[in-house]
């Protein structure tokens, strides 16, 4: 039996930092369990603080950010980050298995689940290699079988896809429509790009200074999603019409 | 081939050099005439090192061993205190201040001193060589634990890794690197601190080091093992140098950009 996992839920969240810049300002949002949500929004709205404050590498300055229903502890949220933050002098497998390492799970178990993921991920042949050796594109890949490892029932993804091109990126996004559904976590993901949010997400939040400007449930099943689709496309462009309706908020 | 030939070539061209140099500094004395005690021409002080190779062979060893010694524990204690300090941020603002005013201090200066607290010979070599090592070991290891990749930080505060396991994963290896840096410059300084430490100490004897063979050349006005001595030191040196160069080599070889440029070309 598997269980649902947690609902989660920004209550009155804000993050004010110093000189009074309020980069979130009371959001509240709740993301269903085992759903995918796409935060969008113009630069410096706040949806990456937002994504840190799910996460607990920030703390807000009011309101509370809740994983509701969850077993309660910390590892069973992932991050993955812009970059790939591997460590250098770590083969591809032991960086995957490092959060297994510091949850002082042995060393053969870890190993086990870290070629797992990675093979899951097509990623086998690169088990024994240097982050140096990979690619990119593969680099990231790693980063996102290494979010996978801990089995996650919350996975945070802050804007995966920005560092690489546009092909490698849409093989990321299949990437992480396969790491979504392997999991089955309450996932959220930060991005720039409308297309790849219409593309992955069952919601799209659009942030604009801080606030929630507008909350659009994407109206194509993920199964029929094609992105070159009449559907799909007019998706896009009304998601585009809100996030240019937010800029010129932001921009006001 | 071609890589073969380029390593040729670099070792080849410094040694043209060197012989250029050697050649002008025999060819000048003998045409200047200049007294052999003011200043020697190379043949003779290659004489005096073959003729004396016994005494300026355990000479050298025991110099080696003072200077190793004092290097070693530079190394050690300067990887330690330095983490340790990296690691409490009061201690990096309060000590840290401290340790580069101490560093200003010539050992030559405190030598004396020492006196007072170690026995004279090896161990006033080893304590002179650590002291003026200590310093870069330390200040590199600082830098380098301090400069960790915020985001690499994040990832193990996200794993909630203790401070102690933070440091073993990823402050140690990410600072081996700076450390490594440091270490070199400590290696050359620890022969220099252990020849001022058997100046000062003046312990002589059958086994006495390449300092005190130095002065009591010098006494003697022989002036050309005073120079064969004096290059000996300079050996000491370089091969504790070469020594700390490669064992960082084979630290970082695979991943850090000092090294791993070969690998990147593949991609």
């Amino acid at each position: 039996m598997t269980r649902l996992p947690p609902t989660l839920q920004f209550d009155r969240v804000a993050r004010e930092f110093a000189g009074g810049v309020r980069a979130v300002d009371g959001v509240t949002l709740s993301l269903a369990p085992g759903s995918l949500t796409a935060v969008i929004g113009p630069s410096g709205c706040g949806k990456t603080t937002l994504l840190r404050l799910a996460a607990g590498l920030d703390v807000p300055t009011a309101g509370r950010v809740e994983a509701e229903g969850a077993s309660g502890s910390r590892s069973a949220r992932s991050v993955c980050f812009q970059d790939p933050r591997l460590l250098p002098w770590r083969r591809v497998v032991d960086n995957v298995a490092l959060p297994l390492e510091l949850a002082g799970v042995p060393r053969e178990q870890r190993q086990a689940s870290a070629l797992e993921v990675l093979r899951a991920a097509g990623l086998a042949h690169a088990s024994r290699m240097l982050p140096a050796q990979l690619s990119g594109g593969m680099r990231m890949r790693v980063a996102l079988a290494r979010a996978l490892v801990t089995q996650p029932q919350v996975l945070l993804l802050d804007e995966p896809c920005s560092a690489v091109d546009e092909f490698t990126r849409m093989q990321l996004d299949e990437e992480i429509l396969r790491t979504f559904r392997a999991c089955g976590a309450t996932t959220m993901l930060v991005t720039h790009s409308v297309s790849e949010a219409v593309w992955l997400a069952d919601r799209v939040i659009v942030m604009a200074r801080g606030r929630v400007h507008a909350d659009h449930a994407v109206r194509v099943q993920r199964d029929r999603r094609d992105r070159g689709d009449v559907g799909f496309l007019s998706e896009v462009e009304h998601c585009m019409r809100l996030l240019a309706a937010a800029s010129g908020r932001d921009a006001a | 081939m071609n890589a073969l030939a380029r390593q040729v070539r670099a070792v080849v061209w410094p040694l043209v050099g060197v012989a250029i140099v050697l050649g002008a500094w025999q060819v000048g004395v003998l045409i200047s005439g200049v007294a052999p005690y003011l200043l020697p021409p190379p043949t003779a002080i290659a004489r005096a090192m073959w003729e004396s190779r016994d005494m300026l062979a355990s000479a050298m060893g025991r110099t080696a061993l003072g200077a190793t010694i004092g290097f070693a524990c530079a190394a050690a204690g300067g990887i330690l205190i330095g983490s340790v300090i990296a690691l409490i941020p009061i201690l990096r603002r309060s000590l840290y201040p401290l340790a580069t005013v101490l560093q200003m201090v010539p050992v030559v200066a405190v030598a004396p001193l020492l006196q007072l607290w170690v026995d004279n010979g090896l161990p006033m070599a080893i304590l002179s060589a650590a002291i003026v090592s200590l310093f870069p070991v330390l200040a590199a290891t600082i830098d380098g634990q301090a400069s960790v990749d915020p985001g690499l930080r994040e990832l193990f505060q996200l794993s909630r890794a203790s401070l102690l396991s933070r440091w073993w994963k990823l402050d140690l290896p990410w600072s081996v690197p700076a450390t490594v840096t440091g270490l070199r410059i400590a290696a050359g300084l620890a022969v220099i601190g252990a020849v001022v430490g058997e100046f000062v100490s003046g312990y002589g004897g059958v086994r006495a080091p390449l300092g005190i063979v130095i002065q009591a050349a010098m006494r003697d006005a022989r002036t050309d093992l005073v120079f064969a001595a004096v290059a000996l030191t300079t050996v000491v040196g370089f091969a504790l140098f070469g020594a700390v160069s490669l064992v960082g080599w084979l630290l970082v070889r695979r991943w850090h950009a000092s090294a791993v440029n070969e690998t990147e070309d593949r991609r």
